[in-house]
C-alpha cells in the first residue's frame, strides 16, 4: 500500500515535471520547431540588428539604419534559387503591390538580401530584380559583402543557410519585418502575403 | 565471484568507451551530419548505453532505486517524457547550435531514457510491457508520417530531403518492430515475460 502511495505520488510529480519542461520549452505548446520558436521570441521582444554594410543591385552602399523611422520588409534569397525564393518573389510582389502607392517608399520599403555574395554581383541582383518585378529603389535588391557581417545578419534574422551539395542552398524563408526602431518585430509565412500587406497598411 | 566481477568492469569498460568515443566531435559530426544519424542512430545508442549501464549496477541498488519509486511506473513516465523531449524537430535543432543542449543531451538520453526503462522493464507484465512497445511504436510511425507529409522543413538543420528519408526510415522501423513484437507475442507462446524478453530488450534499447 505505502508503495501503491509512493508511486502514484512520483509518477504525479514526474508528469508534473515533465509537462512543466514540455510547456516551457514549446513556448506553452506552441512552437515546436525551431522556426516557430523564433517566430514567438520575436512578438515578445523584438531583436535589435547588427550593422552591416549592404550594396544593392546598382551598386550603392547603404545599411538597414538608412531605413529608420520607416518599416522595411526583409526577405533572404539568392538569385539562382529555383524554387523557394521564386515563392518569395511573388509573395514579395504581392505585398508591394497591396501597399498603398503613397506610402511606398516614404512610410515603407523592401529589401531582398542575398546570402551568396559571391556569386550575387549587383548585375545578377537586378537581373533577379527585374524577373520579379522590383522597381530597384522602393524595393531594393542587395548583398552583404563581408562574410562575418552576414553572419552576424543571418543569425540575428534566424536565417539558417545550407549547401544542397548541387551548387544551391536551402535556407528558411519567411517574409521579415523590421520596426520603425531598426528592431526586427516580426516573422510571417510566405504563402500568406496578402493579410501580412494589409496588417502592414493598417499600421502605417 | 571474481569472474563475475571482471566481467563487469569489463563490460564497464567497454560502455564507456562507446559513451565517449560517441562524443568524439569527429563521430558526433558524421552521426549529426544527417537527421537519420542523429535521431535514429545517435540518440537510440545513448539511449542503450544507459541501459546496459543499469544492467551493470548491483540487483541491490536497482532494487533500492525502483523502491524509492514505489514501482516501474514512474521510471516508464519519466523515460516516455525524456525520450519525446529529443523527438521535437526544436530539440534537435538546439543540440546543433548550442553546445550546453547537446550536453543535455548526452547526460539526459543514458539517465533519463536508458537506465529509468531498464530498471522498469524487469518489473513489468505482459501489459506494461505491450503499453511501451504500443506507444513508442505508434510514436516512431506517427512523426515518421509527419516527416514526410509535413509541407515545410521541420529542423532548420537539415534539408528537405533527409527529413524524407529519416520520415521513411522511422515509418519503415516501425512496421518492422511492430512485426517483430508481434512475431515475439505468438513464437514465446506465453511464459512468463522473462523468459524472451532478453531479446526484445536488445532491440528496445537500440531503438528507443
Amino acid at each position: 500500500m505505502a508503495s501503491l502511495a509512493r508511486s502514484v505520488a512520483a509518477t504525479a510529480l514526474v508528469t508534473v515535471l515533465g509537462t512543466g519542461v514540455f510547456c516551457w520549452g514549446t513556448d506553452g505548446f506552441t512552437a515546436y520547431t525551431a522556426e516557430a520558436a523564433r517566430r514567438a521570441d520575436l512578438l515578445r521582444a523584438p531583436r535589435p540588428l547588427p550593422a552591416a554594410v549592404l550594396e544593392d543591385q546598382h551598386g550603392r552602399l547603404f545599411s538597414l539604419d538608412d531605413y529608420r523611422g520607416r518599416l522595411l520588409v526583409v526577405e533572404f534569397i539568392y538569385t539562382r534559387c529555383e524554387t523557394i525564393c521564386r515563392s518569395l518573389g511573388m509573395a514579395f510582389r504581392q505585398i508591394r503591390d497591396r501597399l498603398p502607392a503613397a506610402a511606398l517608399g516614404r512610410e515603407v520599403a523592401l529589401l531582398s538580401i542575398s546570402f551568396d555574395p559571391a556569386r550575387d554581383d549587383p548585375a545578377s541582383l537586378a537581373a533577379y530584380g527585374r524577373s520579379h518585378g522590383a522597381d530597384g529603389e522602393h524595393w531594393r535588391l542587395a548583398r552583404v559583402r563581408d562574410a562575418a557581417q552576414l553572419r552576424a545578419l543571418l543569425d540575428a534574422f534566424g536565417i539558417v543557410v545550407i549547401p544542397d551539395g548541387r551548387g544551391g542552398f536551402e535556407h528558411n524563408a519567411a517574409i521579415h519585418l523590421v520596426g520603425r526602431d531598426g528592431r526586427l518585430a516580426g516573422i510571417d509565412d510566405l504563402d500568406a502575403p496578402v493579410p501580412f500587406a494589409d496588417r502592414l497598411a493598417g499600421t502605417l | 565471484m571474481n569472474g563475475v566481477r571482471r566481467r563487469r568492469d569489463a563490460a564497464a569498460g567497454a560502455l564507456g568507451a562507446l559513451y565517449l568515443l560517441l562524443a568524439t566531435p569527429p563521430l558526433r559530426a558524421w552521426l549529426e551530419a544527417t537527421m537519420s544519424g542523429h535521431m535514429l542512430v545517435q540518440i537510440p545508442l545513448l539511449a542503450a548505453v544507459g541501459f546496459a549501464a543499469c544492467r551493470l549496477l548491483p540487483a541491490r541498488r536497482q532494487d533500492a532505486l525502483l523502491a524509492a519509486a514505489g514501482g516501474a511506473v514512474p521510471y516508464v513516465v519519466l523515460a516516455t517524457f525524456a525520450s519525446g523531449w529529443w523527438m521535437l524537430p526544436r530539440a534537435l535543432d538546439a543540440a546543433l547550435a548550442s553546445p550546453l543542449v547537446e550536453a543535455a543531451k548526452f547526460a539526459s538520453l543514458p539517465a533519463l531514457v536508458g537506465l529509468p526503462l531498464a530498471l522498469a522493464w524487469r518489473r513489468l507484465g505482459v501489459i506494461g510491457r505491450g503499453f511501451v512497445w504500443t506507444n513508442f511504436i505508434s510514436m516512431l510511425a506517427v512523426l515518421g508520417w509527419l516527416y514526410l507529409a509535413a509541407p515545410l522543413r521541420v529542423c532548420n538543420s537539415y534539408l528537405v530531403d533527409q527529413q524524407q528519408s529519416a520520415g521513411w526510415l522511422m515509418v519503415k522501423l516501425a512496421v518492422l518492430l511492430f512485426a517483430c513484437w508481434l512475431g515475439s507475442l505468438f513464437v514465446g507462446g506465453g511464459p512468463a515475460p522473462h523468459a524472451r524478453a532478453s531479446g526484445c530488450e536488445a532491440d528496445r534499447s537500440a531503438t528507443s
